[in-house]
């Protein structure tokens, strides 16, 4: 089992290497959603500070809701997603495994990015380890969740805009308590709360979302 | 050994044990429309089963139901007496699935796509994939990307796991799809090599089979 995961994660790494021009698009869309704001609301340093963590997070949502369309499309396409629900490991599992690396390719770059755009956004030196947290405790949180809607609409044809209806509201708690963090820790208050709740939101979609996603893959192929 | 639809050679004297893969009343819709129904089949050891029809009478939908793929509305599929939802691991274990689309990636180099498909299995590679390919002519190709190989090349990538993932069944839709006629043969000489070890192959195909010493019963779907 652990072979068939770990080939599926390296296969889907290898893909994304081979494929760099989508690599970029998350980065550049985050880095422009999140530059818009300065742009339309003058660079006033108090009023940036006070709303870079709203900015931040709402940028990194549509950076992660944008390419999430992607996850299973090529699979399904091409007859290999059919081929990993026929393997006698169980799909969970191997689901999983495209999961983490959809997030390592779209995912991770973001935080990597991160911090140059806070500083863009004047958001305070104090909340940068916090808003990273949010971001690590988050984002995987989206990808997990995000990937039972695409499993669910890899097969419709305009699977797009329904996906991103679909997921949304179900992000609305990761953007209230990882945002609602970040402010915190601007103004020194305390933030393991919050975090707290973000690292169960993870552990929670850890252990469901493969199940879910799996049973959502068999539906949409059927 | 077949259902009341199917059309099959002279049956043998004597069945001697129920066949390992068995399908009872089988009925499969699509929208509102039903494919067939109570449809019966059995494949012994050794033997074809190659499924004719015209298009839309439900040739890869059979073939995806008896996977466990597409949804079935009534009967079961039995694989050596189970259940194949309950059987499932033995079952998947033992299947080979080449679908209507390759199940090949097309970034990826015929190599790196076999190898995958051996992660995804429980059973150790029959031959070395290396080999396989050889044996399927794209002996100086293993290392390029499938992009940049045809569309018939493609094809024979999908087919080489046939003989790198030693499974018994075989279940297999439209498998000379965009291949040459050298190919083609080569697919025949490998389903008679597999009956020959006692496996079980069902194919969808319009076209003729030509198998030396192999049992091919046919099956007429929409007639």
């Amino acid at each position: 089992m652990g072979r068939a995961f770990l080939a599926i994660l390296v296969r889907d790494l290898r893909l994304a290497v081979r494929r760099r021009g989508e690599l970029t698009q998350p980065l550049v869309f985050f880095a422009a959603v999140a530059t818009l704001f300065p742009l339309a609301l003058g660079p006033e340093r108090e009023l940036l500070a006070r709303i870079a963590p709203g900015i931040l997070w709402v940028a990194a949502l549509l950076a992660a809701l944008l390419p999430m369309d992607r996850m299973f499309r090529s699979d399904y396409e091409d007859g290999t997603l059919e081929q990993l629900l026929l393997s006698p490991h169980p799909a969970s599992v191997l689901a999983l495994a495209k999961v983490i690396a959809h997030w390592l390719v779209t995912g991770l770059p973001v935080i990597v990015l991160a911090p140059l755009i806070a500083l863009v956004l004047h958001l305070p030196a104090n909340a940068l380890g916090v808003l990273l947290a949010t971001l690590a405790l988050g984002t995987p949180v989206l990808s997990l969740i995000g990937a039972i809607g695409v499993a669910l609409t890899v097969g419709l044809r305009a699977g797009g805009p329904l996906l991103a209806l679909l997921l949304l509201p179900l992000y609305v708690p990761v953007l209230i308590f990882a945002a609602g963090a970040v402010d915190r820790a601007a103004s020194d208050m305390p933030v393991v709360g919050p975090l707290y709740v973000l690292g169960a939101m993870l552990i929670l979609a850890l252990t469901l979302a493969p199940a879910a996603i799996a049973a959502a893959l068999r539906i949409s192929l059927s | 050994m077949l259902g009341s639809t199917a059309v099959s050679e002279p049956a043998p004297a004597s069945i001697p044990e129920t066949p390992p893969l068995v399908v009872q009343g089988l009925c499969c819709v699509r929208g509102d429309r039903e494919l067939f129904a109570e449809l019966d089949l059995a494949i012994a050891p050794g033997e074809v089963l190659q499924i004719e029809g015209d298009n839309g009478t439900g040739k890869t939908t059979l073939l995806r139901a008896v996977c466990g793929l597409a949804p079935i509305e009534e009967g079961r599929v039995l694989w050596h007496g189970l259940d194949v939802m309950e059987a499932a691991d033995e079952f998947l274990g033992a299947l080979t699935y080449i679908g209507h689309t390759a199940g090949v990636k097309r970034d990826l180099t015929p190599i790196e796509n076999l190898d995958t498909a051996i992660a995804l299995t429980r059973a150790a590679p029959a031959v070395d994939p290396e080999s396989a390919l050889a044996r399927l002519g794209l002996l100086a190709l293993e290392h390029t990307p499938l992009r940049q190989l045809s569309a018939g090349q493609g094809r024979r990538v999908a087919l080489a796991r046939l003989l790198v993932i030693p499974t018994t069944l075989w279940v297999l839709d439209e498998p000379f799809t965009a291949l040459d006629a050298t190919g083609k043969s080569l697919v025949e000489t490998m389903i008679t090599e597999h009956c020959a070890n006692g496996g079980l192959v069902l194919v969808s195909t319009h076209q003729p089979l030509a198998l030396d010493g192999v049992r091919v019963h046919h099956l007429r779907l929409g007639a």
